[in-house]
């Protein structure tokens, strides 16, 4: 190329006021993006690095399994013969204990130990994982139910209409309700009315119509994705329209629908405000499965739960160095949480749509 | 059910059976003064014609001039589509008015099939797709069911080509095998009908020769009603041809007739490609 030979005054880059203006634009958006990146950064990086302290650890095996095994504890600081000693619970009162039989075989009174207690900063949050998993696995198949049914109902049954037209408007403002007011609804209608009480069943019903709008819409736009022509060649083959839906149309939708869904409750399994009225414990000695007088109790038990944990222990107790450890392991294992069942969803939708494509 | 007012029914209590092969052209379907609506605009005029059985019947005529209406009134395939009514007239398979109130559509689309201009096999395998009709009605015997794919493919002329590979996605086959499976799949029900939405449209011409040559074979056990563009294909596969101008019928009679000695001088300027 001889680039010498073009005129070069015509098309040689001028600063001009245009030009300068086009380069501000360029860095303006660019920095507004780079804005964005930063806030995610630093909010990740934050609870990572802080709760990585939590949840791993130098020695074998690396992770902190207590953390994960443990149901919250108070931790006792305490001072003992020149030696600081930092204890959960259980391991505080074996302490002292032994401290008392030494003394007592020696004849002496027991020890005077000056402790300060700090509730929940030691032991880990299993009670909280389980309820979490619980609440989420129960919410997704209520509203997979409900919200795939509705969304079959809406875009393969109904005529259109004023009717559908109006049920359509509510699923989009159903969708704008905050939080709180459903938390609200969930206390009223399920705990008061129905007198469930604050239970695994109330919080299920409160976070499944809190995600409905969300699984309705990716039904509905999954089961728009699939070619009119498979319903009209089932159809025609001599098939109902139940028939031409489960077997013909509903299988080819599902991973979209999966996808959208699971991501949608495990967004609002993170939501502190409906499940605090409606199914969450500050604390609670059993599991889930513990201590049931009969199989239907499970289904009217409150649970410990990740969201709730993080409220309060970042709010509802003295604050100090030591609370900090299970804010952000708590924090951290929530996100790794959230990550799974996004990646696990995600999974399941690419095995699902090698099976299914066209 | 259909009343007992009306002796032939289209439900049934077996599978059914194909019908011995007609000597004498015996009429099928009657299609009597039909007047069909798409919402208020008028789509069918005064539709009067009568299907042959184990006839080749063509279609033929510009877009937009009703055949494919006409074709999808057959099977109450437009009972999809909203506001569209029947709105004069009848069509009766074999005596019974198939939009009479006792008339059961699912009964009547298993013994009317169809193929349509896109070819559409479901995504499942070669063996599903042909098995898809007959699972509906119940039919769970593998002997039973691998004899039906065999001799439904066969019947489509696709067995020697995906014999060695039928439990792989039909989407795999290329676009001729494709729309021949769907015929397969719509034979796999021993529909008495077959109705063929323009099924060549999308294909090459080495492929459009073999699904000709397939209509040619199929005719001798089922009767065949084809909506084509192409009027070549008209006169090579059909044995009576109906000429659709602006949702009226302007001519039917024997394609032999209408191709060479057309009555109606609009028939003669479509068919000698004067317009259209």
């Amino acid at each position: 190329m001889r680039r010498e030979s073009t005129p070069a005054s015509i098309l040689r880059r001028a600063p001009t006021a245009k030009h300068r203006l086009e380069q501000a634009v360029g860095w303006l958006l660019r920095g507004a993006t780079y804005l964005v990146l930063l806030c995610g950064a630093l909010i990740f990086g934050d609870i990572v690095w802080k709760g990585a302290k939590t949840v791993f650890q130098p020695t074998a095996p690396f992770i902190n399994v207590a953390f994960f095994t443990e149901a919250p504890e108070s931790l006792y600081v305490f001072e003992h013969a020149g030696k600081k000693y930092e204890l959960g619970d259980r391991a505080y009162r074996a302490f002292t204990e032994e401290l008392a039989l030494a003394a007592k075989a020696r004849g002496e009174a027991p020890p005077a130990i000056k402790a300060e207690s700090y509730v929940y900063s030691a032991g880990g949050i299993f009670p909280n994982i389980v309820g979490t998993a619980l609440l989420v696995l129960g919410a997704m198949i209520i509203a997979l139910v409900l919200g795939v049914s509705a969304a079959v109902y809406l875009n393969e049954y109904a005529r259109p209409g004023k009717f559908i037209t109006a049920i359509r408007l509510a699923i989009m403002n159903l969708a704008g309700v905050p939080s709180i007011v459903f938390g609200l609804f969930g206390f009223g209608l399920f705990v008061v009315f129905f007198g469930w009480n604050v239970s695994l069943l109330a919080g299920w019903f409160t976070l499944a119509f809190m995600v409905l709008p969300v699984v309705i819409t990716a039904s509905e736009e999954a089961l728009k994705a699939v070619p009119k022509s498979f319903r009209e060649g089932s159809l025609a083959l001599g098939a109902t329209k139940w028939q031409t839906i489960s077997r013909n149309v509903l299988p080819y939708a599902l991973p979209g629908i999966l996808t959208s869904s699971i991501l949608g409750i495990a967004r609002a399994a993170g939501e502190t405000a409906p499940i605090m009225f409606t199914a969450a414990y500050v604390v609670r000695d059993q599991l889930p499965w513990q201590g049931l007088a009969k199989w239907t109790d499970f289904f009217f038990q409150g649970v410990m739960a990740l969201p709730y944990h993080i409220y309060v222990v970042s709010s509802k107790i003295p604050q100090n160095e030591y609370t900090e450890r299970v804010q952000y392991g708590t924090a951290f294992v929530f996100l790794l949480l959230v990550a799974l069942i996004a990646t696990a969803s995600i999974l399941l939708r690419n095995r699902l749509r090698n099976r299914y494509r066209w | 059910m259909v009343t007992a007012a009306t002796p032939p029914t289209l439900s049934m209590e077996t599978s059914p059976q194909p019908l011995p092969a007609a000597t004498a052209a015996t009429p099928l379907i009657e299609v009597e003064h039909v007047d069909f609506f798409y919402g208020a605009t008028q789509a069918l005029r005064d539709i009067t014609l009568t299907i042959d059985e184990h006839r080749v019947t063509a279609l033929i005529g510009p877009s937009g001039c009703g055949k494919s209406t006409l074709l999808r009134c057959l099977n109450r395939m437009n009972d999809l589509i909203e506001g569209t009514r029947v709105a004069r007239g009848s069509i009766r398979m074999r005596g019974v008015d198939i939009n009479g109130p006792d008339v059961d559509v699912i009964e009547l689309r298993k013994r009317v099939g169809m193929v349509f201009q896109k070819s559409n096999p479901f995504p499942k395998s070669i063996y599903e797709n042909i098995t898809y009709g007959l699972r509906l009605q119940g039919l769970k015997n593998k002997a039973r069911l691998d004899e039906i794919v065999e001799k439904s493919l066969r019947g489509a002329a696709l067995w020697d080509e995906v014999k060695d590979r039928l439990h792989t996605n039909g989407l795999s086959l290329s676009g001729g095998q494709q729309q021949r499976l769907c015929i397969a799949r719509a034979i796999a029900v021993e529909p008495d009908v077959i109705l063929m939405d323009e099924p060549c449209s999308a294909l090459d011409p080495l492929s459009t020769s073999k699904v000709e040559e397939l209509i040619h074979e199929l005719k001798t056990r089922y009767t065949i009603v084809i909506v084509t563009h192409n009027m070549q294909q008209a006169a090579r596969c059909s044995d009576k041809t109906a000429f659709f101008y602006l949702g009226r019928l302007v001519e039917y009679g024997e394609t032999r007739t209408i191709f060479m000695n057309p009555a109606n001088p609009q028939t003669e300027a479509y068919v000698s490609g004067r317009f259209g």
